[in-house]
């Protein structure tokens, strides 16, 4: 174990909710200026989330805070773990764990609309899935190793390879950032026909939980994107991170251009481009011998 | 050994000839705790070595089988005439005459050394039956008395249904110990017939059309078995477990009963085509249910396909077992987000996971082999926790519908946290089942077998699914409901707590149970071992789901907070059970979670699912007997 595998998930858990904020807040401008707006200042989300905690401290049920904030910690576990450079399906699955989490906090409101934005959430768990599982493996086959580590210093960059895989995990990362036209859920707009689902029924402490556990989820998954692009080279980290900035332009730029889809198209979509962009590009790398 | 397998035979003949309830259910914990602490002494003593093969030394045992297994031949016979169900009849008529046929011929002359032996998946199947099986006979003590309260002028036939239940163990430990082939098809068909005893049991006219599905479908496996026997004795003259896969290992041409014997697997561990007889079981009492899925029947399915896997790999008999595995897994797990009915639920994702370890012993290679020993160990210990919590819930609730089971966080707190337990180490990590899963995923990935990985990842998703809208019915805290958990039965506590504290304890103590346990005994088998998740990654999941027990401890406090009402624009009630609508009416809420039936209604997929693996299976026999009869490899 290097130096390097304690540094860096130290330097996640302290600097991801920073960058999260910058993330957030660039995402609101980009998006208000996209539809000719002016839009908020960029730490706009630290001014949200720090008036959320001083709200009056109110609830529908004794239980809902809990569950979310053991999603929240099994959300940083997972970036802990990603940034340690783990086990890459290990992640995937605390990564899970984290979002059902969450649809726990939900369903326990027993609130119509926290229940309809929880159980769209569960589709496009299923929809998404299988693509982010390939992903793993797709990375496995390509650098015979699940540990994220080796996979970044592995010398070649992944996505020379992988290529099929990388557009399946960009396409997915749509309903991973909530964003339109996937954003079934819950989204940024209260006034829709699921008022907030699955966040409808939070409020105060525990809603600003949720904004952070985002903060946290979105720099995990702009790292995952980044891997595709490090190969060990100082060129390469600073490729991944320039390319995940743009990749996450494009998906606000897919979320102001899209309105939003039903279940099944979402599901569909999503495992066609696993079968086609996944499992094509997994049989291309068994058939030609990694 | 012998005592294990004699035990529960004697303990279930004085249970049918008592009558008195209270001494009843004496004996059958008494009997229950015998054999749990037998079989865990048998383990205890066997650790470490390897294959010890036994000589019993008792000639006219087989013989006594050879009569018994004519007289079981014959009932079924009559039964099958009397209930008009003929192809059970000509089943069971062929099957004997088959085994009389081997028995006056080939098999006359040959003669089995060693009759038993115990290895390390011995020991663990021994383990699973004996700890497992007896605490699923404690439940059913309460949950028999419960029900004849609530059909109280039903006939007491109690002692009949023990009786049952205690052969049924006994017929698993001699198949988990037998060497002797001719033996383990006596108890294979001990096993079939108990359980097409215990499925009629009810004697509705449903519960009798299922037993005879449910038998049918079994004596088809034992013919395969029986065949499989005759083959092994003509090609190789033995009838021995461990000389057979010696034989096999070195390079015999055992392809055919190998696949018969595998096929013998699938039919009982109810893959498809054969689910239909594992989801019609569920008109027996729970219990039964609860048996059949976790620690018995299926499991001695699933154990032949473990104990053939080094034989199967790339070879026919191997592709046939991982394709109607991988299969079975995916479409299983998709027949179960139609289902709305909590033990059909449970079925399906018994027949999925079943699937998934049959496909991975039909990868044969041993990182597969581990994934799919573990996968065993934790479907048995999860799978009868959630069926006893199914089975209580049903009782005092009056349903078994997941969406009757509304506000049960608020009617049956204790109940609702086990049974939640049970549903979260069904498919999220850091619990058992989802590791095994994850161990599997690798090994396909290893083995370059795109279509297992494709069945895999997406059967996976299609799991979390199933089990996530379940999980979300479950915590529901509903407003206004009376705690109503003290009808339940002092044993179905016990049983159902101890079995959630092993489950959790099995998640816990993962690396060490990996470490001491599989790895040995898949070094056994396979002469070499590697597991796909490395034991650091064991410590993580270990120290995981330490965090999650802690959790609780550290964070959750009494609320504090002012309570609100739920979001209904605007119009609740004010109980958050109804709002106002329009003209001032009161509109009560019900929640209701969707099934997809359009998607995957059961006769759509159970459908593919059949035509698929059916024709599979008959091309790839016939291509085996093709070969075998061609002499040719």
């Amino acid at each position: 174990m290097e130096l390097f595998q304690i540094i860096s998930p130290v330097c996640y858990v302290v600097l991801a909710p920073l960058l999260g904020i910058l993330l957030a807040g660039s995402d609101r401008v980009i998006t208000a200026r996209m539809q000719r707006r002016k839009g908020p200042p960029v730490l706009q989300p630290y001014y949200d989330v720090r008036k959320l905690m001083s709200k009056e401290r109110s609830t529908v049920n004794g239980v809902q805070e809990f569950y979310v904030l053991c999603s929240l910690i099994f959300m940083v576990v997972t970036g802990i773990m990603f940034f340690a450079g783990g086990n890459l399906l290990l992640v995937v699955f605390t990564l899970t764990l984290s979002a059902v989490l969450l649809l726990v906090a939900a369903f326990s409101s027993n609130s119509p609309y926290a229940h309809i934005g929880a159980e769209r959430e569960l589709y496009l768990i299923m929809a998404y899935e299988p693509m982010v599982l390939f992903t793993a493996i797709g990375l496995y086959v390509f650098s015979g190793s699940f540990d994220v580590y080796d996979i970044a210093t592995g010398g070649t960059m992944p996505i020379l390879y992988l290529l099929g895989i990388f557009a399946g995990l960009v396409f997915i990362l749509t309903m991973k950032l909530r964003k339109s036209p996937f954003d079934l859920g819950s989204s940024h707009h209260a006034h829709q026909e699921l008022v907030k689902g699955t966040t409808t029924e939070f409020s105060g402490r525990t809603l600003a939980m949720v904004e952070v556990m985002h903060w946290y989820e979105n720099i995990f998954l702009l790292g995952l994107v980044a891997l595709f692009f490090f190969d060990g080279t100082l060129l390469g980290y600073a490729l991944g991170t320039a390319l995940c900035i743009l990749v996450y332009v494009f998906e606000v730029l897919i979320d102001n251009s899209f309105a939003r889809m039903k279940w099944q198209t979402a599901l569909k979509s999503a495992w066609l481009v696993a079968l086609v962009l996944g499992v094509g590009n997994i049989a291309v790398l068994f058939a030609f011998g990694g | 050994m012998l005592f294990l397998i004699l035990f529960p035979v004697l303990a279930a003949v004085v249970l049918l000839l008592t009558r008195n309830e209270k001494a009843r259910s004496i004996i059958v914990m008494a009997s229950a705790a015998t054999v749990a602490i037998a079989s865990i002494l048998l383990a205890a003593t066997y650790y470490g070595q390897g294959l010890v093969l036994f000589d019993v030394g008792i000639q006219s045992i087989t013989p006594l089988m050879f009569a018994a297994e004519m007289v079981l031949a014959a009932v079924l016979f009559y039964l099958g005439i009397r209930y008009k169900k003929y192809p059970a009849s000509i089943l069971a008529v062929i099957q004997a005459a088959l085994v009389a046929w081997f028995e006056y011929g080939i098999g006359h002359d040959i003669h089995a050394t060693n009759d038993l032996y115990i290895d390390g998946l011995s020991s663990i199947m021994v383990l699973i039956i004996g700890v497992i099986g007896s605490l699923i006979v404690v439940y059913a003590i309460g949950y028999m008395r419960n029900s004849r309260h609530h059909n109280p002028e039903e006939k007491d036939r109690g002692p009949w249904f023990f009786f049952l239940m205690f052969v049924f163990m006994s017929a698993m430990f001699g198949i988990v110990l037998s060497n002797n082939l001719v033996w383990l098809l006596f108890f294979w068909e001990i096993t079939t017939i108990c359980s097409f005893l215990l499925i009629g049991y009810t004697k509705t006219e449903k519960a009798i059309n299922n037993s005879f599905r449910a038998l049918t479908m079994n004596l088809l496996g034992g013919i395969g078995f029986a065949v499989a026997v005759i083959v092994i004795g003509y090609d190789l003259g033995i009838v021995e477990m461990d000389r057979l896969l010696e034989m096999g290992a070195a390079g015999a041409a055992v392809m055919l009963p190998v696949g018969l014997l595998a096929f013998a697997g699938i039919v009982k561990s109810a893959q498809m085509p054969f689910q239909s007889w594992l989801l019609g079981a569920m008109v027996a009492p729970t219990p039964v249910s609860a048996l059949l899925h976790s620690s018995t029947m299926v499991k001695a399915g699933v154990f032949i396909v473990i104990k053939m896997s080094p034989l199967l790999g790339m070879n026919s008999a191997g592709v046939m077992v991982m394709l109607v595995g991988g299969i079975t897994f995916l479409l299983a797990s998709m027949a179960a987000v139609s289902q709305s009915n909590a033990k059909r639920v449970l079925a399906y994702s018994t027949v999925a996971n079943l699937g998934l370890i049959v496909a991975c012993a039909g990868v044969g290679t041993d990182e597969a082999v581990w994934a799919a020993i573990m996968l065993m160990i934790f479907h048995a210990a999860t799978k009868s926790l959630l069926f006893q919590c199914v089975g209580t819930a049903q009782h005092n609730i009056g349903s078994g519908d997941i969406e009757d089971m509304d506000g049960m966080f608020s009617k049956m707190p204790r109940l609702a946290g086990l049974m939640i337990i049970g549903l979260v180490g069904m498919f999220l990590a850091p619990f058992g089942m989802l590791i095994s899963k994850w161990a599997a995923m690798a090994s396909f990935v290893d083995a370059e077998n795109i279509i297992l990985i494709t069945c895999v990842c997406f059967g996976s998703a299609v799991t979390v699914f199933y089990w996530g809208k379940w999980l979300g019915k479950m915590v529901a805290v509903v407003a206004g409901r009376e705690n109503i958990e003290k009808g339940v039965e002092r044993h179905e506590w016990f049983s159902t707590g101890t079995l959630a504290c092993l489950a959790v304890a099995l998640c816990v103590l993962f690396p060490v149970v990996s470490d001491h346990v599989i790895v040995p005994t898949v070094q056994t088998m396979f002469g070499t071992v590697s597991v796909a998740v490395s034991s650091s990654n064991l410590y993580i999941m270990s120290a995981m789901m330490v965090l999650m027990l802690l959790l609780p401890l550290l964070f959750f406090r009494k609320n504090k907070k002012e309570t609100k009402h739920i979001y209904m624009c605007g119009v609740n009630t004010g109980n958050n059970l109804s709002f106002t609508g329009s003209m001032g009416r009161e509109v009560s809420v019900s929640i209701r979670n969707r099934y997809m039936q359009d998607w995957f209604g059961e006769k759509r997929v159970g459908g593919i699912g059949m035509y698929v693996t059916a024709g599979m299976i008959v091309m790839i026999i016939a291509y085996s007997v093709y070969i075998w009869a061609g002499g040719a490899v």
